[in-house]
């Protein structure tokens, strides 16, 4: 792991100073390379392995579970459930049964080889077995096969208390051994493409594309134009401006849900001072469902992601605005530019490269966004992202695969963006 | 485009701009602090600004008395009840006061800052676009902080109420501090009775935790793809990156079904085994961001003088990097304890609920706002006040290393 060979700049060992004036890269690797090689991935291995472990796994996951039929429902592996009862037999020499009941517990999915074997009770003399029974060795085998879903079946032992009976035995105390074999849908080899047909073709998927492309396209494009408007405002230097900074950013830094509902608090339409204010001032006789309308509870979670990043956009043109040299503006001035001309010729040139990059990244994250329309409005009234209807599919309608499928779609859009994203962003930043 | 800059008619404009900004921030601001409702008139805003900025171009006035004439012109279309916000006979005292106040006062400093320089007759494109300017800077500066400021003191004052004062006056923005320590019946209720306390350690606990574990991961990781040269080293910084734009929810479909059969799902231990792993690829970019600008002969002279990889980045790159591991940790603290979508989906049992999972609880129907709030309140001051604390650290780090949300 460790290189204790000190790092040489990029001048081959046989060449001095004087005969090679430009530095030259060796060609070949060295073992200096190598070694370099080998502690770079040693380092870096960790982060791998839990990325793996983390992200690359789960996005197979993902893949294989959208081709599967998996309800919510299966992800708890059928199972034998057996239950035993001894009626009608409380002292010796009464007649009664020894009663089995056993259910598969998946309405739909079957199990092989399914048997159970249990102690012959003390003190029981039995009649006639059933015929998937066979009692020896003072056990009790019971053998069924293959089952199929849904499967029930009651066995019923006739039995008669002998001499030795005790009164206070419970058959229930030897617990019978249960073996049975269930394959879980997860693992099996059914796959369909019901899942991809099913978000294809029902209506609402034309609605949930509308409201993500309208939802990602105005959000980016809106928090950018704030943050552009808010960076120019605080790039002057005044009083009071560092206070005023650290309150812009709150927005960003809160945490979701906090400010998510506040938000609800303060448009709700019984209570909301947003609705009192609007209708005292006589803009509106009646309250206004913000989050409960079509079209406006679309706009307003845009509204709502506008709101809370465009601190991270006013950071970013904050920061590049800083360090564009000023006498680029001074000599502007001197020569006569107007500050809108200063803004439009100079200032705007210098950004075009962050604003780029900040907007593809913008718009791959506001894509992604799941928790605030969430807790907004649940996918409500027109709000329903492709995001959202993962989980909507998923844990509301309790159908695993379509949720997947729902994710592969938006993670092959998302390959898209990034593609794009690292053709501008390797003009911007070399990367 | 040049009749636009004749003083008169950018005073015009500029003046019913400003009109229109104060009459509604005026308007809105005597609702919310005395619960009155005034009605702003943008049609009389409109007009009165015009004219009174038509005024304000006026030759041989000095910009003192002009003020002072602004600000007389304004209360006086207030009192007669034809100016830009229109009082009604039930509206209070207070109310009538402030607004005349507020209105006249407002519009005679921020209409004379703005057309100070301004010409009567012609003027060239500098001087007219500074008075643009101008305004635009001062309405921006009440816009901004209007809509960051409302809605969190909504969350403060709607953590201070009970349910029958939010409706009986929604408008009322105040704080009774009459109730004195009754004021927190709420947050006393979430600590007794809901566990906040053990909330707050538990995202403490989590926060923390996952903070070490990024930087155990993370330092390593960006010093090889910052320093050392090994093939493969620019498809990684671009996977790095790639891997961070993949969305939660996709992940979170897997992981919980995993979690589900491990038996992972309901403990905090399986949610450190995510957390860290979401925040380590971003830790991983900010920080290869620094370690690049650092000077390399610093290290250089390190290694030469005995020191191997590992001691040069223990005793030399890390020292030197405290900013940026600083930054870094505020902002990983700041992901992990604002985290709600993982929480929510994997966490059932309140014993181990974090921050924002204890407020997810909380909205239901039985369980009053108030209690919501002042959970909302005591997630949001924590991670606020480290925050501003730290601010300056923190803004660095955001802008190097461009930052997911």
């Amino acid at each position: 792991m460790t290189d204790t060979t000190p790092r040489t700049k990029d001048v081959p060992a046989s060449a001095t100073p004087a005969d090679v004036p430009p530095p030259v890269a060796p060609t070949g690797r060295g073992p200096l390379a190598r070694g370099e090689a080998r502690l770079a991935w040693g380092m870096l291995f960790p982060t791998l392995a839990i990325v793996a472990a983390v992200v690359l796994l789960p996005l197979l996951a993902i893949f294989w579970i959208s081709v599967k039929p998996v309800q919510l429902s299966d992800l708890r592996a059928p199972e034998l459930v057996l239950r035993e009862d001894l009626r009608r037999i409380d002292a010796p020499g009464e007649e009664g049964t020894w009663r089995f009941r056993l259910r598969n517990s998946s309405p739909d999915r079957a199990l092989r080889d399914v048997s159970f074997t249990d102690l012959l009770p003390p003190g029981l003399d039995l009649g006639t077995l059933p015929e998937a029974c066979a009692a020896e060795a003072g056990q009790l085998t019971c053998t069924f096969g293959d089952v199929p879903g849904g499967w029930r079946e009651t066995l019923v032992i006739p039995a008669t208390a002998s001499a030795t009976f005790e009164a206070d035995l419970r058959v229930q105390d030897s617990a019978p051994v249960l073996s049975f074999a269930a394959s879980s849908v997860l693992t099996d080899g059914t796959f369909t493409l019901d899942n991809f047909a099913r978000i294809f073709s029902s209506a609402e998927f034309v609605d949930v594309l509308w409201a993500t492309i309208f939802y990602t396209v105005v959000g980016t494009v809106g928090a950018i134009v704030m943050g552009l408007f808010a960076a120019l405002l605080l790039d002057a230097s005044f009083k009071g401006r560092g206070i005023l900074r650290g309150l812009y950013l709150f927005p960003y830094v809160a945490p979701v849900i906090a400010v998510a509902f506040a938000w609800i608090i303060l448009f709700d339409p019984f209570s909301g001072s947003a609705n009192a204010l609007l209708i005292r001032m006589g803009v509106t006789d009646e309250a206004i469902n913000f989050f409960g309308e079509r079209p406006l509870a679309l706009i307003m979670v845009t509204l709502f992601e506008i709101w809370r990043y465009f601190p991270l956009s006013f950071l970013f043109i904050l920061a590049r605005m800083q360090s564009v040299p000023s006498d680029m503006f001074e000599a502007a001035e001197m020569d006569g530019a107007s500050p809108f001309q200063q803004f439009r010729w100079l200032m705007l040139p210098q950004l075009a490269g962050i604003l780029g990059v900040l907007f593809l990244l913008r718009f791959i994250w506001t894509f992604n966004k799941f928790d605030d329309i969430f807790l907004l409005t649940g996918g409500n009234a027109g709000t329903r992202t492709l995001t959202v209807s993962v989980y909507e599919q998923a844990f509301a309608i309790s159908n695993i695969g379509a949720g997947a499928a729902v994710a592969v779609v938006i993670f092959a859009c998302l390959l898209a963006f990034s593609a794009l994203f690292f053709r501008v962003m390797s003009r911007e930043e070399g990367l | 485009m040049s009749v636009l800059r004749r003083g008169d008619i950018a005073g015009g404009l500029l003046g019913a701009a400003w009109m229109i900004t104060l009459a509604i921030t005026v308007a809105v601001a005597v609702a919310f602090v005395i619960g009155d409702a005034v009605r702003p008139h943008l049609g009389a805003a409109l007009l009165f600004g015009a004219v009174i900025g038509v005024g304000t171009s006026a030759p041989r006035i000095g910009p003192g008395t002009m003020r002072i004439l602004v600000a007389v012109a304004v209360a006086a279309t207030v009192l007669f009840g034809v100016g830009p916000i229109r009082l009604g006979p039930e509206t209070g005292l207070w109310a009538r006061l402030l607004v005349t106040v507020g209105l006249a006062g407002g519009f005679a400093v921020a209409l004379g800052a703005t057309v100070q320089d301004l010409e009567p007759g012609p003027n060239d494109r500098h001087v007219f676009e500074t008075a643009v300017i101008r305004f635009l800077t001062g309405f921006g500066a009440i816009f901004f902080t209007a809509i960051v400021a409302i809605p969190f003191w909504v969350m403060l004052m709607t953590s201070f109420k009970s349910r029958a004062e939010q409706v009986a006056n929604p408008l009322d923005f105040g704080i009774d501090l009459s109730k004195g320590w009754a004021l927190f019946d709420s947050y006393y209720e979430l600590f007794t009775q809901f566990d906040f306390g053990l909330y707050l350690l538990n995202s403490a606990f989590i926060s923390v935790v996952t903070v070490l574990v990024t930087l155990a991961f993370a330092i390593p990781g960006a010093y090889a793809v910052a320093r050392l040269r090994f093939r493969g080293q620019r498809a990684f910084s671009r996977g790095i990156l790639l891997i961070y734009m993949v969305p939660m929810i996709v992940l979170a479909l897997p992981i919980y079904i995993a979690f589900s059969m491990t038996g992972l799902r309901n403990s905090i231990f399986g949610i450190l085994l995510i957390y860290p792993v979401t925040t380590v690829p971003v830790a991983l970019y900010m920080l290869q961001g620094y370690f690049r600008g650092l000077p390399a002969e610093v290290e250089e002279a390190g290694l030469m003088d005995g020191l191997s990889r590992l001691q040069v980045i223990w005793k030399i790159t890390l020292p030197l990097s405290l900013p940026a591991l600083a930054s870094v940790s505020l902002y990983v603290f700041m992901i992990a304890w604002n985290e709600f979508l993982l929480a929510f989906m994997l966490l059932d049992d309140p014993s181990k609920f974090t921050l924002t999972r204890g407020i997810a609880a909380l909205n239901s129907s039985e369980i009053p706002r108030q209690h919501l709030m002042a959970g909302s309140v005591i997630a949001t001051v924590p991670i606020m006040a480290l925050f501003l604390g730290l601010e300056r650290f923190m803004t660095k780090g955001l802008a190097a290393g461009s930052v997911k949300g």
